[in-house]
């Protein structure tokens, strides 16, 4: 992020037109962006290999409890993960549509489209509180808080105390809560992006941290997009 | 930067992000429709390939890769690459397995009720075992007949 905080240089006399956030280590304003652009990506793959982790396991894990994680599955509610699924995709179209509006020197758009895209964050996080609360009272914890405590064992699993249950739903929270704690991230994130927008930071010529905390929300809808058909949908 | 302003207009766009969006609510109307459809071992794979579909739709369009400097989409490909290798080398080792988990994960729960006599807590400790002595007239016996 060093290279974005934008700093005014008032020393100036680096060069002609002097763009006000050009960092005098960059030659160009272009290296600059383009600069910013390799490190959020490299961030990414990061994001990518770490998520890429925890769904190797998890299907592993599949692959040795087959009927339990299908039996587990049922006690998701495929239509709050489409719910969540939808207002993921618009939100990810609203972040599109704002660094379009920094691009385009649209600030009153781009401070609408931010603060749709800070809502949709909130109704996504509001539904996964609802879905985690009705685990609680299900009694369906991960690791050795499933069933009742101690016995692991909960009254109704066709194969009382085997371990496939609780593997399941100990890959559904630290999965979902890895995904959701990214989504506290991104609402920080996108206030800063709003408090900015506010005092008139973002145009055309600088644009930067709009473009990358974009990259990074999309990066979250896309593990989104495979985690509701690995968790909701399974057979 | 000017000559990002000036290629903005020609990149992407509001009616670009629209139908990306529309693109990617179609095929989650699909990824839930054919999860009730039974495919056999075929639902994962379909499942995942919708899923890659929609990835790709929002690395292109949302997230600018169509446009942008390929040095961004090598890095992220890398990062897929990788997790390609990795989940490659898992699925190697998984079907040549029988148990594909440890044998020393710790027991959740006991599948079987444990005898109440094997309940340390109510049972007192049995008493050490204690090799039994041979008779000592027996013994000398055995040595005298020699």
């Amino acid at each position: 992020m060093s290279t974005t905080t934008p700093e005014l240089h008032t020393h100036g006399g680096h060069e002609e037109g002097h763009n006000p956030y050009h960092q005098h280590h960059f030659a160009t304003m272009e290296q600059q962006f383009d600069t910013a652009k390799i490190g959020i990506w490299s961030f990414l793959a990061t994001e990518v290999l770490m998520f890429g982790g925890l769904f190797v396991g998890y299907g592993i894990s599949q692959g040795k409890y087959p009927a339990e994680f299908v039996e587990a599955h049922a006690h998701l509610d495929w239509m709050m993960g489409a719910l969540n699924t939808i207002v993921l995709l618009v939100s990810s179209w609203t972040m599109v549509m704002a660094v379009d509006a920094a691009k385009t020197n649209q600030r009153a758009k781009l401070k609408m489209y931010l603060l749709f895209t800070i809502a949709c964050a909130f109704i996504f996080l509001i539904v996964k509180y609802f879905e985690y609360e009705h685990k609680w009272h299900e009694d369906l914890m991960p690791f050795k808080y499933y069933g009742t405590g101690e016995t692991g064992i909960r009254p109704g699993d066709l194969m009382p105390g085997s371990h496939g249950y609780a593997t399941f739903f100990s890959f559904y929270f630290m999965m979902t809560g890895l995904h959701g704690f990214h989504i506290i991230v991104g609402i920080v994130l996108l206030a800063w992006l709003y408090v900015k927008a506010g005092r008139d930071r973002f145009s055309s010529a600088y644009y930067t941290p709009v473009d990358l905390v974009g990259l990074y929300w999309h990066i979250v809808d896309m593990i989104w997009i495979y985690l509701f058909p690995l968790y909701y949908l399974i057979s | 930067m000017s000559a990002h302003t000036e290629h903005s207009h020609a990149h992407g766009g509001p009616a670009v992000y629209t139908a990306n969006l529309i693109g990617l609510l179609i095929l989650t109307g699909i990824t839930v429709g054919a999860s009730r459809i039974d495919f056999g071992p075929a639902n994962t794979v379909i499942a995942l390939s919708i899923a890659t579909v929609k990835a790709v739709l929002v690395g292109l369009f949302f997230m600018h890769l169509k446009w942008d400097k390929s040095v961004n989409a090598i890095i992220a490909l890398a990062g897929f690459l990788f997790l390609g290798i990795f989940l490659m080398f898992d699925l190697i080792d998984l079907n040549n397995r029988r148990d594909p988990l440890p044998r020393n994960t710790p027991v959740l729960a006991a599948p079987t009720a444990v005898p109440e006599s094997m309940n340390p807590l109510t049972t007192p400790a049995p008493k050490p075992w204690v090799a039994p002595a041979k008779p000592v007239g027996e013994a000398e016996g055995e040595h005298e007949g020699h």
